[in-house]
């Protein structure tokens, strides 16, 4: 079995996941405290992945990155070379795909703060940047680990968004999902047994972990 | 000096009220439930925005309507304690008390002239209600407020210890030397902590002299023979 594909979705999984972390604690902070107009839009913006099919958002991103799309141009005349078929470019679609996987799981942790938390820190003079960081980030950390896991596990499984955006690139974009899916194509069912196997071990464990921890925080 | 004129519209009435509170003067808002004590400390503290009206402290703005001037809370120098117990639950006491004050010094002071020393390793749901609240005064006088706001301090507490924190807090005033506006549904609370009591009942808010009981000697004599200050000085 051909180890290359599992190692190449653990490294996708763990760049985009830190990626995400980065990008979705400051934009579930902004749509759960934020007072901005269009808020309810930007929210379901944000979770629209979760109910598109994902050959949907893969096309549809194919156009944005794709040579002629905004997103490409905007990158090849920045950085000279193409998005698509490229890891920086299977990342950027699987962070996309993942995003209300990280946002949700923080924007449900940040409402459980007790205002009166916030307001305190506010008085006590912390600016807008501490009290998220002193106050927001401390009194989160398990939302902020099920939004680590659950990122993970979603892009450690990640397959047609992938597929749209980079192909199956041996070495390059083809990752575990994909690989499986040419085992079975080729017959290679003991192959495919195989690697399914650890996928599902890495899901469940991931499981167990985002229970472990919800159990701790209604413990807390 | 504190000086307020707060006009709040709220769903059935409209707060609409004077409120001067001098240096080392305690004025405490009494009534019952729904008549906007809260809103009106919530205003001061800046965390809810008046519809109309001015409030200033030593001359300086911190809101007035006809300028459009607001200052935010967090720069307000205030103190405030809430109804219910708000330490940060991620932080031990020491940590709660110095939560916006660098100077170690002065958190173990507080700690001590809250008698909350011994408590200072403790995490916030390791102690109990009264601790909590005494934990909550000195955060709030850590950062060395101006104005100290106390939103029903006590009364999530029991009786024994209500009365053993009010003790203290007449001891802090002594000490602190700034006005302390205080939220209380608590009339004889009201009259033994109070230099000035402002009674809100519905729409009607009146002033009336404080009614300290016989045996108390108030440390601020000349304050508490004020009249009522905010007709002395209109805004």
């Amino acid at each position: 079995m051909d180890f290359v594909p599992l190692i190449i979705s653990a490294k996708l999984a763990v760049v985009s996941t830190i990626l995400l972390l980065v990008l979705a604690m400051p934009l579930a902070a902004a749509l759960v405290f934020g007072r901005f107009p269009g808020r309810f839009l930007a929210d379901s913006l944000v979770s629209l992945p979760l109910v598109l099919p994902p050959t949907v958002l893969g096309f549809y991103l194919l156009m944005l990155m794709g040579p002629n799309g905004a997103v490409g141009k905007a990158w090849s005349s920045w950085a000279g070379g193409s998005l698509v078929f490229t890891f920086t470019g299977i990342t950027l679609a699987a962070m996309i795909h993942s995003l209300p996987f990280a946002v949700q799981p923080l924007k449900t942790s940040f409402q459980k703060i007790d205002k009166r938390l916030l307001e305190m820190a506010s008085v006590l003079g912390a600016s807008p940047a501490a009290i998220f960081f002193r106050v927001i980030v401390p009194n989160s950390l398990g939302g902020l680990a099920a939004s680590a896991i659950l990122a993970f596990a979603h892009t450690m499984g990640e397959f047609g968004v992938i597929l749209m955006i980079g192909g199956s690139i041996p070495g390059r974009t083809k990752v575990a999902s994909i690989a499986i899916y040419e085992y079975v194509e080729t017959m290679h069912y003991r192959e495919a047994a195989y690697m399914s196997l650890i996928l599902v071990i890495i899901s469940y464990l991931v499981l167990v972990g985002v229970n472990m921890l919800n159990s701790r925080e209604r413990h807390a | 000096m504190l000086e307020a004129r707060i006009i709040k519209k709220r769903k059935h009435c409209t707060i609409d009220i004077d409120l001067c509170c001098k240096r080392g003067q305690l004025v405490a808002l009494t009534g019952p439930s729904g008549t906007g004590k809260t809103t009106i400390i919530r205003t001061l503290a800046g965390l809810e925005k008046p519809d109309g009206g001015r409030i200033t402290f030593n001359d300086s703005p911190w809101y007035d309507e006809k300028v459009n001037c607001w200052l935010p809370a967090r720069k307000r120098r205030v103190g405030y304690v809430f109804q219910e117990h708000t330490l940060f639950p991620h932080l031990k006491v020491a940590g709660n008390v110095g939560f916006n004050c660098k100077d170690t010094g002065r958190v173990k002071e507080l700690l001590a002239l809250l008698g909350i020393s011994h408590l200072a390793e403790s995490m916030p749901h390791q102690i109990s209600g009264g601790e909590k609240q005494r934990a909550a005064l000195a955060q709030a006088l850590a950062s060395d407020p101006q104005v100290l706001l106390l939103d029903e301090p006590f009364s999530a507490l029991d009786h024994n210890t209500r009365l053993r924190l009010r003790r203290e807090l007449k001891r802090l005033q002594a000490h602190l030397e700034i006005p302390i506006v205080l939220v209380t549904h608590d009339r004889e609370e009201a009259s033994f902590l109070g230099d000035l009591r402002l009674e809100l009942s519905g729409d009607d808010i009146r002033n009336e002299e404080p009614a300290l009981p016989k045996d108390y000697i108030c440390p601020f004599p000349v304050l508490v023979r004020q009249p009522a200050p905010c007709a002395s000085h209109p805004l």
